[in-house]
């Protein structure tokens, strides 16, 4: 029985990540549109939009190749993954403990390495401009991340998402400035890997700055449709991996009924709307970067993530 | 009773490097070498692998040769079965591709003797039980390997290639040949059951350390010393780049485990700080120069450094863990590394057979003459692309599970008590986390732009698919890249006899016992990871995700050209290029990593002259260590030219002289 909830409840995640995403994404677009007083599309746009790629023909380029054509369910896949891994309204999932949070980083990665290399497959230029920079962008976004990851489970003594985020809401842990370091390190690199303004422009196109969207130009139809979701999915884990570490208030614990799953589903949703507006304010309050100013902008994640880590390891007495 | 038939098997490869010479120029020859090779090397596989899941008692012999008071000694314990077993699996493959790469050999008379001596001296530097053994197996093994680098003499590049390779092979041997002497100590006992019984005071065992470290690390590519690697690993045969790279490398990397867990006696815990900064640059600096590059071959020979580095960074650690009686951190670290070795030992043997059929197919190794090869060479794209997912840690494959050891030996260590370590290990952290990010990236350029966008070149558009032999060995290799990353369990309880026997511990907690085979190397609280769940779940998803695309979605397919933001150019040169892809990451590391400048060359208005953009990466190693000693042996010896030509009378004098001087030295050291 015990079970049998175990499987629904992860299920229930994965549908509700799936669900949910492309709205946290149209909330984010409304909102940005309504500070730019404009009036904005309808927040249920994305699953419009999804739709209609969805019933579109596929316009594939004559150099494509297999890979061109696996690399969105690759992507996808990994970032759908990823995304059921991360706790949203309920820690303890059944298969949280297959994958840490340095296999949850590394999955994303999975699906950056095929959409890179999707990039290069027509051979064009512009793909090839996007993986080239989206490359550079990971290669310090990355360990940025890492170290924040580092920096988190030195606190908590694990690796385990779930755990971490049950260590959070279990034990006074206070103000910590390692935490502080972290919170900060993870919010430059999700808006880096979430490509948002100031690192990159979601709403650009034909513009020599862009870097996912030039890396994605050649899809089409359905191809596209996937990898909207999955960047839709990407803001939408990022959004409840803060949640999660930073704010668990809230989320059930494995085995709770189904009143305190409400209650975490709620608080979840609660949660993503206060990141949404938060991401909009910041985004419209803000100039995009110049492509090479964004290493030095992640350099300064990557120092505090390492900051982080080296101050948990000096205090840690013997 | 394993000793035997390994000690056999080395008889026969030694035999047939010698039998092959009067045959090697015919095809047939080729063919019944290459594939007895095969089989000798499959037998010594499944004897050590025997020996290494059996875990019996070390077993020892005796040969009446070499000097004569000494004699050879050979021993098998668990951390030489594990070598044996990376060794010749990696000659199983590398001799099963030959068969069919061989066949676009057009020196095999340089080639064929040296490959069964090549693999039998590494086999034997495994098994070598004392000193003398020791280096006249790593001497043979040298030159064996010089000699088939020097296979295609004539190539441009090749001779200064094997000289750099000569001149740095004969310094490492040095260095190890003095740290035997040290180990051996005043009494001259040779053999390691002798050596192991002897104690050694700090500055001895300082020395010794810091010998291997040059002579060990020197072959296995550590930076600096890494110079000859990118130059003499791509200048071979490509199953014998494999070799060098997948296997050769490994090997020095024993020879330093043998050395400093095994012979030196009880670390010091700053051993750890110095292999731990060794193992970081190279990581970091191995994979950038990596991204730089442009030739195939080469890319992967630097790449190749990096993961030296990986290595010896969960060494180190696993020396610090050691150093402070912490057995299970030291099983920790110390099962990654060696995971590593035998991760990199299949990935990187796979991507040198992949290069190689590259290379077959289109006669060229510079990737800007390549691109569009998935299509015609599907097979090898595939295996290449498994290959390169495996190096780049993505999971669910292999090198993830090494680097995520790594990782969870990283976060075990806050505990380790000198400030030192407490300092150094987060940025090691940082550097293996950065190191595999630009791994990823130096992994999409090399498949991207050999495989993937249109052909650059009319070779690279008449490719063709490689024969089934080479691709067997491939596909055999990706296999076991999956398999060793779904199933970590099995490898890590493999490599368990080993590190009991390293660390004196208990090693970690069996894993392939564990629910779901899952990977949980400290405790369930901690950590665990699953790649078999993880496949199964991302299989699963994709399938459930295609299954509902075929139903809910168009499926109309239209080809068309390229949209590229409406710009029409069928050119294949618009097409983002190897050194174009690498430019962001140059400009972000280049500058400071290896002093990279661009000059761009504008010609007048109205001029027809092609405007140029000239790059210019330096290795930094080269200019500020190689090129100043060069310079200054270079020097000397015009100086010292002039002792060539004097009178009796003064060569007399200088006789004299230098008597002299040694007699005062004895006396004053008396």
């Amino acid at each position: 029985m015990a079970v049998a909830a175990d499987w629904m409840v992860q299920g229930l995640q994965m549908l509700l990540v799936l669900i949910v995403a492309p709205l946290l994404t149209g909330l984010v677009r409304w909102i940005k549109a309504r500070l730019l007083r404009r009036r904005g599309p309808s927040v249920l746009q994305p699953y419009r939009d999804l739709m209609r790629l969805v019933r579109k023909e596929v316009v594939l380029a004559e150099s494509a190749s297999w890979l061109f054509r696996a690399a969105p369910y690759v992507a996808f896949t990994a970032i759908w993954v990823a995304a059921a891994l991360v706790p949203t309204f309920a820690t303890g999932l059944l298969f949280s403990w297959s994958a840490d949070m340095i296999a949850i980083v590394a999955l994303l990665g999975t699906a950056r390495f095929f959409l890179a290399l999707a990039g290069l497959d027509v051979g064009t230029s512009f793909g090839g401009i996007g993986s080239s920079r989206e490359m550079m962008i990971a290669s310090v976004a990355e360990p940025a991340m890492l170290m924040a990851v580092f920096t988190l489970s030195l606190l908590a003594g694990t690796t385990q998402l779930s755990s971490v985020a049950n260590f959070m809401l279990d034990q006074a842990v206070g103000l910590r400035i390692s935490l502080g370091l972290v919170l900060v390190a993870l919010l430059i690199v999700s808006i880096a890997e979430n490509a948002r303004i100031p690192v990159d422009n979601p709403a650009t196109h034909l513009e020599l700055t862009m870097v996912h969207e030039a890396m994605v130009l050649e899809y089409s139809g359905r191809h596209l449709a996937m990898i909207e979701a999955a960047a839709f999915l990407k803001l939408l884990l990022y959004a409840s991996l803060l949640a999660c570490v930073f704010a668990p208030f809230g989320m059930a614990a494995a085995g709770d009924g189904p009143l305190a799953y409400l209650t975490g589903i709620g608080a979840w949703l609660l949660k993503l709307t206060l990141a949404a507006v938060l991401l909009a304010l910041f985004e419209t309050s803000i100039a995009k970067m110049r492509v090479f100013r964004v290493p030095q902008f992640l350099g300064t994640a990557l120092m505090l993530g390492l900051l982080g880590t080296l101050l948990l390891f000096v205090t840690r007495s013997v | 009773m394993s000793l035997t038939i390994l000690l056999l098997v080395v008889g026969a490869l030694l035999l047939a490097s010698l039998l092959v010479v009067p045959f090697s120029r015919h095809p047939l020859g080729r063919a019944a070498l290459y594939g007895a090779v095969g089989t000798v090397c499959a037998i010594a596989l499944a004897t050590s692998l025997g020996a290494l899941l059996g875990g019996g008692e070390p077993s020892a012999h005796t040969l009446p040769l070499g000097i004569p008071w000494l004699h050879a000694r050979l021993r098998l314990d668990a951390l030489a079965a594990f070598f044996l077993v990376v060794v010749n699996l990696g000659g199983a493959t590398a001799s099963l591709y030959a068969i069919g790469y061989g066949r676009h050999e057009h020196a095999p008379q340089r080639v064929l003797p040296f490959f069964p001596a090549f693999l039998a001296a590494m086999n034997l530097v495994v098994l070598a039980d004392d000193a003398f053994t020791f280096l006249f197996a790593w001497e043979l093994m040298s030159l064996a390997s010089w000699a088939l680098v020097m296979a295609h003499h004539r190539s441009e590049g090749t001779a200064r290639a094997g000289y750099i390779y000569l001149v740095m092979a004969g310094f490492g041997t040095l260095c190890l040949l003095l740290a035997f002497g040290v180990l051996a100590g005043a009494g001259g006992g040779y053999g390691f059951a002798v050596i192991r019984t002897q104690t050694l005071v700090p500055w001895q065992q300082s020395v010794v350390l810091l010998l291997v470290l040059l002579g060990a690390g020197s072959k296995a590519g550590i930076v600096p010393l890494h110079v000859w690697l990118p130059l003499a690993h791509p200048a071979a045969p490509s199953p014998v780049s494999a070799l060098m790279s997948g296997v050769m490398t490994k090997v020095a990397v024993y020879g330093l485990i043998r050395i400093v867990f095994d012979l030196a006696g009880p670390p010091a815990w700053w051993w750890s700080i110095v292999i731990l900064i060794v193992g970081g640059t190279t990581a970091v600096l191995g994979v950038l120069y990596a991204l730089m590059q442009h030739d195939l071959k080469r890319l992967l020979a630097y790449h190749t450094v990096e993961n030296i580095g990986i290595i010896f960074i969960g060494l180190g650690l696993a020396l610090g863990f050691q150093a402070n009686g912490m057995p299970s951190g030291a099983a920790l670290a110390l099962t990654a590394a060696l995971f590593h070795v035998l991760n990199h030992s299949l990935f990187k043997s796979l991507l040198f057979f992949g290069s190689g059929a590259v290379l077959a197919a289109t006669g060229e190794r510079d990737m800007e003459r390549q691109g569009g090869l998935i299509h015609r060479m599907p097979i090898t794209a595939t295996t290449f692309l498994i290959g390169c997912a495996a190096i780049s840690a993505l999971p669910p494959l292999n090198g993830f599970v090494s680097e995520w050891l790594t990782f969870q030996a990283i976060l075990d260590s806050p505990n380790l008590p000198q400030w030192g370590l407490k300092f150094l290990v987060p940025a090691v952290g940082a550097a293996l986390a950065l190191s595999a990010a630009l791994a990823a990236a130096c992994f999409v350029k090399a498949f991207g732009i050999t495989f993937l966008g249109r052909p650059r070149s009319a070779d690279a558009a008449a490719a063709r698919e490689v024969d089934r032999f080479s691709l067997a060995a491939m596909i055999f290799l990706a296999v076991l890249c999956i398999l060793a990353g779904v199933l970590p369990g099995f490898v890590v309880d493999a490599l368990s006899g080993v590190v009991r026997e390293l660390t004196g511990g208990g090693g970690l907690p069996r894993q392939s016992s564990l629910p779901w085979l899952s990977l949980i190397p400290l405790s369930p609280a901690r950590s665990s990871y699953n790649g078999l769940i993880l496949l199964i779940f991302l299989t699963f998803t994709s399938t459930l995700i295609a299954l509902v695309m075929r139903r809910l979605a168009s499926h109309a397919v239209r080809r068309a050209p390229a949209w590229d933001c409406g710009f029409p150019d069928g050119s294949p040169a618009t097409q983002y290029t190897a050194a174009s892809f690498a430019q962001p990451i140059r400009r972000v590391f280049g500058s400071t990593a290896f002093a990279a400048t661009e000059t761009v060359e504008m010609p007048e208005p109205l001029s027809l002259q092609p405007a140029r953009l000239q790059v210019r990466v330096r290795d930094l190693a080269w200019d500020w260590l190689f090129a100043p000693i060069g310079a200054a042996v270079d020097a000397s010896a015009t100086r010292l030219n002039t002792l060539q030509f004097l009178t009796i009378r003064r060569y007399l004098t200088l006789v004299f002289a230098a008597l002299v001087v040694l007699l005062s030295g004895l006396a004053l050291w008396q």
